[in-house]
This record gives C-alpha cells, structure tokens and sequence, in this order.
C-alpha cells in the first residue's frame, strides 16, 4: 500500500474514476497543463488527453454553467474552483441551477457534477481564499457537502462524490493538503456519503466536528485522558446531509457532547448538529452541547489567522465545561 | 511621446467607430413584404413557407388565448409573446430536432416548436413540476429565470456536443437587458474558447421590462459585443422572418461544421406587457413607439409576402385559426387532468435518494396532504 498525502489521494481518485467512466471530465482554471495551483490534477492532462482534463476561460460562472450544460449532455463533470472564496462568482450555478435541476425537470435531467474546491485556514492565504463557508452550501437543498479529513477518506470519498447522481460539493483543507502521509490502497474503494466516522471511542463527552477540526479534536482528547477524561471524536466527513444516527448513538452513551468547526460561529454547520442533538437526544443530555467555533467575522488577514482558528486548547476549555457542568 | 498618445486615442474611436459600422441590419423581406435582399433569399420550399407562417398565425392566437386565460386564473406566470414571431419561430424553425434549446423565459413558443407538448407547457405555467419534465426525444430544457445563466450553460451544451461529436448545436435566447450580465459575456467567451456549436440569440426588444435599450449599454448594437469574444455577430430585422432564419441557419451550418458559435442580434418588439404579473408598459412606453414596431409587424408582412406568391388565403389563415383554438382547448383539458403537485412530490425529488431528515419530514407531509 502507497503512503500519500491528501493531495496525491485526490489525484489518485481523479485518476481512478477518469479511467472507470469515459463520461467523466475534468476541467477549472490551470487544472490541465499546469496540473492545478496545488497539483491535484498532476499528470491528468498527459495520461487522458485535452479532451477529458482541460483548462477554463477564468470566469467561475462560466465554469458553473459549463458543468449545467455538459451534465446535459450525459456528461460526469468534476470541476474545480480554484479557491472557495471565490464561489459567490459561481452561486448561481450551484444553488440557482445545478441543485434543482432534478426537481426542475420533473426527473428527467440529474446533475451529476462534483466541484472541487481548496479552503481553510492555518497557511496564510490573501483574502478570499481560507474561508469556511460550507454552512451557505449545508443550507442549500439539493447538494450534498463532503470534507475529508483524511487522504483515504479523501480517496473513498471523492470516488464516491463523483459516481453520486447529485451534485456534491467537495471541500479541501489546504492546510491538510500535504501535512501528513497516510496508507492509501492503490486499487479503488468508495466511503458512502452521509456517513460519518467514530475516529477515537470514549464514554464521558461527544466531540463532533469535521475536516481540519477533527486533528485538533483528536490532540484535545489525548489531553483531556491524562486528566482522566474519556472523549469520543466523530468526523462528519459529509456536513450536508448529516449523519444523525451516529451523533444520537454517541450523544446517548456520553450524555455529553461538544461541536467543533473552523468557520465562524454564526449560524453554520455546528449550529445545525447542536440543534439536532436537541430535537432527538435531549433527555440523554447532562449538560448543555456547546460549540467551539471562530468569532463572527469573516476569516482575517494572515497575521491574525492563529489566534482566530480555533485549536485544540479550545477543544479541550469547552469540554471541560461541559464534562464539569 | 504626448502627441503618440493622442493619436492612439484617436485611432481607438475610430477602431470603434470602424467595426461599429460593420453591423448594418440585414433584411430580407421589407415592411412592405417585398423581397429587398434577393441574394440572402433562404434556400426553402414553398411548403416550408407556408408551414413557418401557420407556426406564427398559431402562435399569435395561442398568444391572446393565453393572456385571457391568465386573466381568467386559469394560467399562472404568462411572458406575451406578439410581435416577437418572427424572432421566435424563424429561428426556431432553422434548426433539426437534435439541435438542443436553453430558452428564457419568453421561449416558451420555441420549445413547444421543438416538441414540447402545449399541455405541459400550461402545467409549468400553472407552476406545476411536470410541466419541464420534459419527453425523451425533445432537446430543450425549462425555461430559465435567472437572466443569462442560459448564455454559460450553453456553451456547456454546445461543447458536450462537440465532444460527442453529434452534428448539432445548442441554441440559446436572451433579450437586450440579458446582454448587461455577466453570464452573457461568459457564456460567448467560453464558447468561443473552444469553438462549440453554440447559437445565443439576443432579442433585443428595446426594453428591459421598462428599461429601454440605451440604458443597457453605450454598445451602438448588441451584436457587436462578439467582437470581444471573436465570434462572428450579426443584426437582424427581427420582425422578418426570413432575414432570421437565415441568420440563424447559417449560424448552425458554421456550427456543425466545426466553425464555432454566432451571436444574432434580432430587432424586434414586444407588444404586450413583460409580464401578466401586473407590468404596464404605459408607464415606459409612448403609444407612437407602440404604433411605430406595429408597422413592422413580422405576420403581416410574411402574409403579404405569401399572398403574392398565391401560398397564402384568407381560407388558410382561418383555418389555422380554428385548429389553433381548438388544439389549446384540447391541451388545456390535458393540464386539467394532471393530479395537483403536492409537496411530497418536491421532497422525493430534491435528490436521487431522500436523506434520513428529509425523509421523516416526508411522513409529516405524507400525512398533512393525506388530509
């Protein structure tokens, strides 16, 4: 088995499913030739041609529309958005046009496209580029959301994405991009959608969160049993929709639980886990489910980035609280 | 040094000026109906002639029947189409069943051209979600409402095509307003980039609900904006179906042949309001203006022009009139028919399998609309 790093997992699901489907393609700025800003597309463009790996006029809402129409035509697109906070240029695409196309169309047209985008705090981007805004991709019907935190989850994942006849957006932490290696299988394999991870089991707190966060979470619960505490982490890997039958079962046997997220704190992802818990485990609960998340702002410019993000400090002062409410 | 970029100055107005001058009006039948541009006549039968008048009597009733039934509450959102025939149908009318329409949202006469069956296109008016699901066979998506996103998924289309190899292009329509987004300029570049078989027809109807033409851009036409893109552009009198459909076939002749996408810019008019949803254009426009693009009228001067050539009668026309009433009747009987949407049919729909959440809020509505 291959050790890889997240990148080299995502270019080695690219490469699998462009092989196994001739319908998939793809396509975003610099992703040919070049091999894309971050080189998940290394290599594609020589092994299977311009035709299938090919480069984009710089327009995101061109890109949108040209993964619309190309789905149209009976085509599997995965296209890239160089950076995330440049997916306000392609909404419309998104939430506006691709998420309804099903219901739109009374069945008939499906939009089987899967748009990968770099994000995430921690390696001192310019503005525009690091932030956490799946929480705008959870609230919208009609597409699924899916973080890795892994380069294997990443590989099953992304495999999974594109063969899924819904559109998927699927968000890279940069900063995971190449700070670990991880054994990977060479050969194919597929992690289903919508279902998350227990990565650490424990019995007294719940800590639930998903891409970076989840590495952060993991360092907190090593501290936190030196202190005696038992802590389960689960990663949600997919943020839209949300494995709720895992969160309940953990909830129910921990009677205590913690969300953690990168992005700001307002109405995101782990607002949605909090109150879930809330509809369906409250009389499990012995203290109230608290949240550690970014202030309200938007991500800062670099120089302020460490002490915004939250970290495993963070982690482990929120589960103290609710471990000694 | 100064003086060099005077003259670059200059030089740039007159560039301007130079490729302005290149978009003249082409014209093939005249107000009058008479045959002014014998060179760009349309290679077509006299069957065909007839045929593409008798879609555009048809669509013109089906025009004022839809406007008293939407006054009646017997049709939802309703966009008038009279006065812009030609534009619509010659166009229309230039292509091949496997050629692929991304309409807006006054399209509505196109893609029933292209095999829509009327009845769903009530339904989707009714707002009912069979109405765009569209048969097997009919190569048009719904209507579009979000202005110029059709532009950019065009080019996604057109270039599937190309990919595929298939021997057909996407066409797409906006009106003169559609030309200020974004999208539009996307959707040429893109498509020109990778030279797809693409038609985007700009019906400039010379308001934007009430904002007129001018306003939209300081662009002396539209068609010009291809230039930018370096994809051929051309005007159109828009009330001469001839003049169009030549346009528009040449347009998908370059296409398949692998010469990439055309811009057409059609001049033409709407008569009725934006919308039935309350728009009057009194308010905007002056009833000389109105009187003016009346004069124009694409069915009279294609009647006049038929009528000459002895392929047209007063006989034929009523005709075409009485099956058209008696065909929108019939449609709306089938409309009628459909079992009304319901809010389970949306939620089993949003995706290919229902989320756990979705699907116990499915049981809640199963159970409310059971009621």
């Amino acid at each position: 088995m291959a050790q890889m790093t997240m990148i080299q997992a995502i270019t080695d699901a690219l490469r699998t499913e462009l092989r196994n489907d001739p319908n998939v393609l793809v396509f975003g700025e610099d992703v040919g030739v070049n091999g894309g800003v971050f080189r998940a597309t290394e290599g594609l463009h020589q092994e299977f041609g311009e035709d299938r790996v090919f480069d984009t006029p710089l327009a995101e809402s061109g890109i949108g529309g040209l993964a619309v129409g190309l789905s149209l035509q009976g085509f599997r697109p995965v296209p890239e958005i160089q950076f995330f906070g440049f997916v306000f240029e392609v909404m419309d695409s998104i939430a506006g046009q691709l998420a309804r196309q099903r219901y739109r169309s009374g069945g008939r047209y499906s939009a089987p496209v899967t748009i990968r985008s770099p994000f995430g705090g921690g390696v001192h981007t310019p503005d525009m580029h690091a932030d956490s805004l799946e929480g705008l991709m959870a609230q919208t019907p009609g597409v699924k959301v899916v973080i890795p935190s892994t380069p294997y989850d990443a590989k099953g994942l992304l495999i999974s994405a594109i063969r899924d006849n819904d559109p998927v957006i699927f968000l890279e932490h940069m900063k995971l991009y190449r700070s670990f290696r991880q054994e990977v299988p060479e050969e194919e394999y597929t992690i289903p959608l919508g279902k998350a991870e227990v990565k650490r089991e424990g019995t007294d707190v719940s800590i639930i969160t998903y891409g970076a966060m989840v590495h952060e979470s993991l360092k907190a619960a090593e501290e936190l049993e030196k202190e005696g505490f038992s802590a389960e982490v689960i990663d949600l890997r997919t943020v839209s929709p949300l494995d709720i039958e895992t969160i309940v079962t953990s909830v129910e046997k921990t009677g205590r639980a913690i969300v953690v997220q990168e992005a700001q704190k307002q109405a995101g992802v782990a607002a949605q886990v909090v109150a879930e818990i809330n509809d369906r485990a409250i009389l499990s609960l012995e203290a109230p489910v608290l949240r550690v998340a970014a202030p309200d702002t938007v991500f800062p410019f670099p120089q302020a980035e460490s002490v915004w993000l939250p970290n495993f400090k963070d982690v482990i002062e929120t589960a103290k609280k609710v471990l000694t409410f | 040094m100064a003086s060099k970029l005077k003259n670059a100055q200059l030089d740039a107005q007159k560039a301007l000026e130079a490729v302005e001058e290149q978009f003249q009006t082409l014209q093939i039948l005249n107000e009058q109906g008479e045959v002014v541009n014998e060179s760009a006549m349309p290679d077509l039968t006299d069957e065909q002639l007839q045929e593409l008048m008798r879609r555009m009597v048809y669509t013109r009733i089906l025009d004022q029947r839809s406007i008293s039934l939407n006054r009646q509450g017997r049709l939802g959102f309703y966009a008038p189409t009279a006065g812009q025939e030609a534009s619509q149908l010659a166009s229309q009318f230039a292509l091949e069943t496997e050629d692929f329409i991304l309409p807006g949202y006054r399209d509505v006469p196109q893609i029933v051209w292209h095999g829509l069956p009327l009845s769903q296109a009530f339904l989707w008016s009714r707002g009912h979600f069979e109405g765009m699901n569209i048969p097997e066979g009919v190569n048009v998506l719904h209507p579009q409402i979000i202005i110029g996103a059709q532009y950019v998924q065009t080019a996604g289309v057109a270039l599937g095509m190309k990919k595929r190899g298939t021997k057909a292009v996407a066409i797409t329509y906006t009106g003169d307003g559609g030309t200020s987004q974004g999208d539009f300029y996307e959707g040429i570049n893109f498509a020109g980039a990778y030279k797809a078989p693409a038609i985007f027809v700009i019906q400039n109807n010379q308001f934007a609900i009430s904002t007129p033409r001018e306003k939209q851009t300081a662009a002396k036409t539209l068609a010009q904006k291809a230039v930018a893109a370096g994809i051929p552009g051309i005007v159109v009198d828009g009330m001469d179906p001839l003049a169009v459909y030549k346009a528009t076939r040449d347009a998908r002749e370059r296409a398949v042949n692998g010469e990439g996408p055309t811009l057409i810019e059609t001049l033409t008019y709407r008569y009725g309001p934006h919308t039935m949803a309350g728009d009057d254009p009194t308010r905007y426009r002056t009833a000389d203006l109105d009187n003016e693009w009346e004069k124009k009228d694409p069915l009279v001067r294609f009647r006049k022009f038929l009528e000459n050539k002895g392929l047209w009668s007063e006989e034929k026309e009523t005709e075409v009139i009485e099956q058209a009433k008696e065909e929108i009747k019939e449609a709306l009987k089938q409309a009628d028919a459909a079992p009304k949407q319901k809010v389970t049919d949306l939620m089993s729909i949003m995706y290919e399998e229902m989320p756990a959440t979705l699907k116990e809020q499915y049981e809640i509505y199963k159970e409310k609309e059971s009621k």
